[in-house]
């Protein structure tokens, strides 16, 4: 099910306002004269994944840390459960595209470490780390340090220091593009096992289309010169079959050749 | 792998003192005492105890100086690395400090400060303080951003960026400026031994010279490097204590 992004078709697509997690109304941000992103409007509905898509240069990341609170937008405004970003906060959680690991700490300290600033006392932050370190199957590599793991492993490691502070919104910024195309397959399939289980609205920056269509519940397509959205996107592929049945989906590569036909127009 | 090492070390130290010895034979120069003459001049110092004495009159500026340009240099590095307004009011006047010809201006130092420990600290700091402040402040300036904005992400206050990801990114090369300024603090007591008031091991250089006995004059050269050595290796051992994730083997000794 495909809508364009007409008015109308915005305002009877809405779901309730109970079920928006977080909504863009009307931001815009410029860079000296370059125009990020311009009058963008965008809601990310409750417990679902939504992934912002499109080719470089079209203001997902910055929009992505503009919701997480890292930069400030010029005009506009964005609600995290009706209440409007001033900034980050424990309701948001950011997965980095480097990981951001801390090289001199071990796996066990890096995970904890959104708990440590936020105060919460020694024993109790590791027995919720090691908790999340199991869950993103790390187990036995709590003493270890970043440069002794791979690039999978560590950005597990940024995964569980994301989840482990509970947020109920979870930021990805291209998670997996500095992994391996096999370590990127089993990711992509514990994530959507994250969705399922855990009750929190994730919001997914990336520039893969077939990764966008396999995760997502619903995916913005953005587009460059000036930054819009160009499309709203809910796939409706049946995932009950069980993972391995995604990719042959009718409607899977449905999407992904539609979406490449709106994008190939925008990549040089 | 850590015996290697061990041997390594002692087969470089055999080599370069084998060089010396046989140096010291041919001999390169009247004024180039052996190996065994200098170690022995040494051994005499210390059993008689002068060593000992020079040593109680040179590390005062030299502990006094080191332990001023540590604090005030990584203080005033964190403040230049900080901030860039007060990175154009300071950083040139470390980068003239580490430029100046010091020899030539310690008459001036003691014209202002007299002959005594002032100036003698000065030296020290004026040799050490300079690379400890260029080093912290670029140290800092490149942390890499994307650490910082996770922190913020997660909610750090800037106390938190400061002390739990600026100054432990920055600490790897905090510590090898450390290590630069501390040899070039050992340089600069000796040079304001030599220059201001001939006091300590900098007394047992000149005037074993003047009365040609080149001997001591090596021994008392040899136990400065060996001190600066053994200095340098406690720094290390201090800086893996501290990060020990930032061992990933480097050496001084």
């Amino acid at each position: 099910m495909v809508m364009s992004q007409t008015k109308e078709a915005f305002t009877n697509a809405q779901p309730l306002e109970d079920d928006i997690a977080v909504s863009v109304r009307g931001v815009s941000k410029n860079y000296g004269d370059v125009e990020a992103l311009k009058n963008m409007s965008l809601e990310f509905p409750r417990g679902q994944l939504t992934s912002l898509l499109g080719p470089s240069g079209c203001g997902k990341t910055t929009l992505l840390k503009i919701i997480a609170g890292l930069l400030d937008a010029d005009t506009g405004e964005i609600l995290v459960n009706g209440k409007p970003v001033s900034g980050p906060g424990p309701d948001r959680a950011f997965v980095f595209q480097d990981f951001a690991l801390l090289p001199w700490a071990s796996v066990m300290r890096n995970v904890a470490f959104g708990l440590e600033l936020r105060g919460v006392a020694k024993s109790e932050r590791e027995d919720k780390a090691a908790k999340y370190i199991k869950d993103v199957g790390l187990q036995g590599f709590e003493g270890a340090y970043p440069h002794e793991l791979s690039g999978g492993m560590r950005q597990r490691v940024g995964l569980a220091r994301a989840l482990s502070v509970d947020s109920k919104v979870l930021l990805l910024d291209e998670p997996f593009s500095a992994v391996d195309e096999q370590t990127r397959r089993k990711f992509q399939e514990d994530l959507l096992a994250l969705v399922a289980n855990e009750n929190k609205t994730f919001i997914f920056v990336t520039h893969s289309i077939e990764e966008a269509v396999y995760c997502s519940d619903q995916i913005a397509l953005l587009l460059p010169r000036p930054s819009r959205v160009h499309e709203i996107i809910r796939p409706n592929i049946d995932r009950s079959k069980g993972v391995e049945h995604i990719r042959r989906e009718p409607e899977y590569l449905d999407i992904v050749d539609q979406i490449w036909a709106s994008l190939r127009a925008y990549v040089e | 792998m850590k015996h290697r090492s061990l041997y390594l070390k002692v087969l470089s130290a055999l080599l370069v003192f084998g060089a010396w010895e046989i140096a010291g034979r041919i001999p390169v120069s009247y004024a180039f005492p052996t190996f065994f003459e200098s170690m022995a001049s040494l051994a005499r110092m210390t059993f008689d105890g002068t060593i000992f004495v020079a040593y109680a009159e040179t590390l005062k500026p030299l502990i006094i100086g080191v332990a001023i340009s540590t604090f005030l240099g990584i203080g005033f590095g964190l403040w230049i690395g900080l901030s860039e307004r007060f990175e154009w009011l300071f950083s040139p006047i470390f980068i003239v400090m580490q430029a100046a010809p010091l020899a030539a201006l310690i008459p001036l130092l003691v014209m202002a400060y007299g002959i005594g420990l002032t100036s003698k600290v000065f030296v020290v700091c004026i040799m050490a303080m300079p690379v400890i402040v260029l080093s912290t402040s670029s140290a800092v300036r490149n942390t890499p951003a994307s650490m910082k904005e996770m922190a913020r992400s997660f909610l750090a206050k800037d106390h938190d960026v400061l002390l739990k990801i600026i100054v432990p990114a920055a600490s790897p090369v905090i510590f090898s400026g450390l290590r630069l300024g501390v040899s070039a603090g050992f340089i600069g007591a000796i040079l304001s031994e030599l220059k201001i008031t001939p006091t300590g091991v900098g007394d047992i250089i000149s005037y074993s010279r003047s009365i040609a006995d080149y001997p001591s004059m090596y021994a008392a050269i040899f136990s400065i490097i060996l001190l600066a050595v053994l200095f340098l290796n406690l720094l290390e051992k201090i800086e893996n204590i501290l990060f020990k994730g930032n061992d990933r083997g480097y050496v001084t000794d």
